[in-house]
């Protein structure tokens, strides 16, 4: 029993040698050792902070670096380089990211209606054997243009085509062609991903662009209202952009220009009343004369036959009606035409 | 067509560089951007060199003077810290109107986050403490007094400015004796800052864990809260959002043990025992009378299936 009570009367008194490492707070800390933080909500002593500021601040933080480093060691250890190192957990407070978290890459519009189609890649083979060459060439990329040149050093010219022209300078632009093609492909691929709206008309900046897409941007900027730009004034010697797309360009344009408008309608409201109420009678003088005419024999026949029978007069009657076209022209035969006028309907029949 | 041509890269390198530019699931540490005002004083000046030396070397440092004034337009400072891949800034400067400016900042998405004005009333440098310093590249120990930091919003998005300004980078695994710097901040009942260096003296107390003592070493400074510009809480909390590949999701069935080994579970659906094949013995063969009566009663079970199937 002696030993026991001498060893810890020892560990006793070598402690009291020593500092504390224990600290007692009103309020418990809140650490986040992954961070190597440590937050003490207690309150302040002002009266000891304004008395002795310096040395106040220096004992608090003391107290608090201590129950962190308690915290510290405490945690798991590893032997890194004769070095004694402890693994800090994830720390709990989330501080703001430097970019946003990056999503999936957005699918080119092929991509895309190739997974809608489950049309999947097919893997082409490097190297392809050439029998006119008689030797393996490249499908692609390095040497694959010299093979191209060695094998297609003559060109057939059609029939059908100018024998004067070049077949090589027109392979180089059918080539070129699909260059360019493929990088308008490429960018509006970026502007779908980025959700841009990009303009439809092609403006590239005042530096770069040529007269004809300037002119092709003005003539769609102008009709780009409401009214496809029925009411825009005109410039002086103002040109209107033409060719192949410019009218496509154009918002609306399958859509008529509106007819409601300021001025001019009522102009036009009043030309068609004018018009109508100023009508005057067409007088077919020939019609007339023949009208008068008969009237006047009618007359004559009927003083005529004053005591003799009503048959004559009908048949007067007949004959005056029979012989008054209707127009002062006669009828053709025989030519096959479908009077419309006269409301005849159906199929001529021969 | 009308789009600015957007090349593609034509070397390895320029795609590497290009790659590097798009936001990252693990980003690096942020770096500090150090700008000089219009006008600056000499104790702004020490300061920002001072803070120059705590955060050596994840910053980096304009010397000309610039006519920005942050809080009116932020687009240049904008600018600055993009072109120098900074995703922090201080700003110092000194007017009659705010003496001895110190903006405190940071960016997100190469755009202003939140900014906070901070006056200097006091100021201790590095060099005026004749005493032993820390090395570089120091992790520092954050220290906050005082109940105020979680009051206000202002003071909780400081306080989270500061954290993200001088935590450096967070690591996995901190060597016990490295631990050597200590910075606190203190807030006061006037809503005064003041914030202390310390280094760190491990001694010894009779146990494993050593007893802290603290010298200070500076830069030691007293702020006063000017103007301030935070982030809207939306954009505060999208700013936070963490990838899905780094949140930690807890795997079931796997546990390890006390002496460091995993164990998993693996769940297996019921065994079907009807079916099982036990022992053949002779004994519990079945007799010529029973199969028969067995092979009947499946004639018997098919007809009638049959029978159904025809109705």
């Amino acid at each position: 029993m002696d030993v026991v009570q001498e060893v810890l009367e020892k560990q006793k008194r070598d402690l009291e040698r020593y500092k504390p490492i224990i600290v007692e707070k009103h309020l418990e800390v809140r650490n986040d050792v992954g961070m190597m933080l440590c937050s003490d909500p207690n309150d302040l002593d002002e009266k000891v902070l304004k008395e002795n500021k310096e040395d106040y601040l220096r004992e608090l933080t003391r107290d608090n670096v201590q129950l962190l480093i308690n915290e510290i060691w405490e945690l798991p250890t590893e032997r890194v380089d004769e070095c004694i190192v402890a693994k800090l957990p994830a720390p709990t407070t989330v501080l703001p990211r430097i970019r946003k978290v990056p999503g999936p890459r957005a699918l080119t519009k092929w991509e895309k209606f190739a997974k809608e189609k489950g049309i999947k890649k097919k893997k082409k083979d490097k190297k392809k054997f050439d029998e006119v060459l008689d030797k393996w060439v490249p499908t692609y990329g390095y040497r694959k243009a010299d093979a191209e040149k060695q094998k297609e050093w003559v060109l057939e010219v059609p029939k059908n085509v100018d024998p004067m022209e070049d077949m090589f300078q027109k392979k180089i632009d059918v080539r070129n062609e699909k260059v360019a093609k493929n990088e308008i492909q490429r960018m509006k691929n970026i502007v779908r991903a980025k959700k841009i709206d990009a303009p439809r008309a092609g403006y590239l900046g005042p530096e770069v662009a040529d007269s004809k897409t300037l002119r092709t941007v003005a003539t769609v900027a102008k009709a780009s209202t409401a009214s496809v730009g029925k009411f825009q004034e005109k410039l002086p010697n103002e040109k209107q952009a033409r060719g192949i797309g410019v009218k496509e360009l154009i918002p609306g344009t399958k859509r008529k220009a509106s007819h409601i408008g300021g001025e001019s309608e009522k102009e036009e409201n009043l030309a068609l009343i004018k018009s109508i109420l100023n009508k005057k009678p067409k007088i077919d003088v020939e019609r007339a004369i023949s009208l008068q005419k008969r009237d006047d024999r009618i007359e004559r026949d009927q003083e005529q036959a004053g005591g003799g029978g009503k048959k004559k007069s009908k048949k007067g009657g007949r004959k005056g009606r029979g012989g008054a076209p209707k127009s002062g022209k006669k009828p053709k035969g025989g030519m096959g035409q479908r009077a419309v006028k006269k409301g005849g309907s159906g199929r001529k029949r021969r | 067509m009308s789009l600015l041509r957007i090349r593609k890269p034509t070397t390895h390198k320029g795609k590497k560089i290009l790659l590097a530019r798009e936001p990252q699931i693990h980003e690096p540490a942020k770096n500090t951007l150090f700008i000089e005002g219009r006008k600056c004083s000499g104790p702004i000046k020490q300061a920002l060199k001072d803070l120059y030396h705590i955060k050596k070397p994840l910053c980096k440092v304009l010397t000309r003077n610039n006519d920005i004034s942050p809080f009116e337009d932020a687009s240049s400072l904008e600018f600055l810290t993009r072109k120098n891949d900074c995703a922090l800034f201080m700003f110092g400067s000194t007017s009659k109107k705010r003496p001895d400016n110190l903006i405190l900042g940071r960016i997100f998405e190469h755009e202003l986050l939140d900014m906070v004005e901070l006056g200097i009333k006091y100021f201790r440098g590095l060099g005026e403490f004749k005493n032993e310093k820390i090395g570089t590249c120091v992790k520092p120990t954050l220290i906050f007094n005082g109940p105020k930091w979680n009051q206000t919003e202002e003071l909780r998005r400081l306080r989270n400015l500061f954290i993200d300004t001088f935590h450096r980078d967070t690591v996995e695994a901190i060597r016990l004796q490295g631990i050597e710097h200590a910075l606190s901040f203190t807030v006061t009942e006037d809503n005064t800052i003041m914030m202390r260096s310390y280094k760190i003296l491990l001694k010894k107390s009779g146990q494993r864990t050593p007893r802290i003592e603290l010298t200070e070493i500076g830069p030691s400074m007293d702020f006063t809260i000017r103007r301030t510009k935070l982030a809207s809480e939306d954009l505060f909390k999208q700013s936070r959002k963490q990838p899905r590949e780094v949140k930690v999701t807890k795997k079931k069935n796997v546990e390890p043990d006390e002496l460091g080994n995993v164990h998993g579970r693996i769940h297996v659906g019921k065994q079907n025992i009807e079916s099982l094949q036990t022992r053949k013995m002779k004994g519990l063969k079945k007799t010529p009378e029973e199969r028969k009566a067995e092979r009947l009663k499946r004639k018997v079970a098919l007809k009638q299936a049959k029978l159904k199937e025809s109705l």
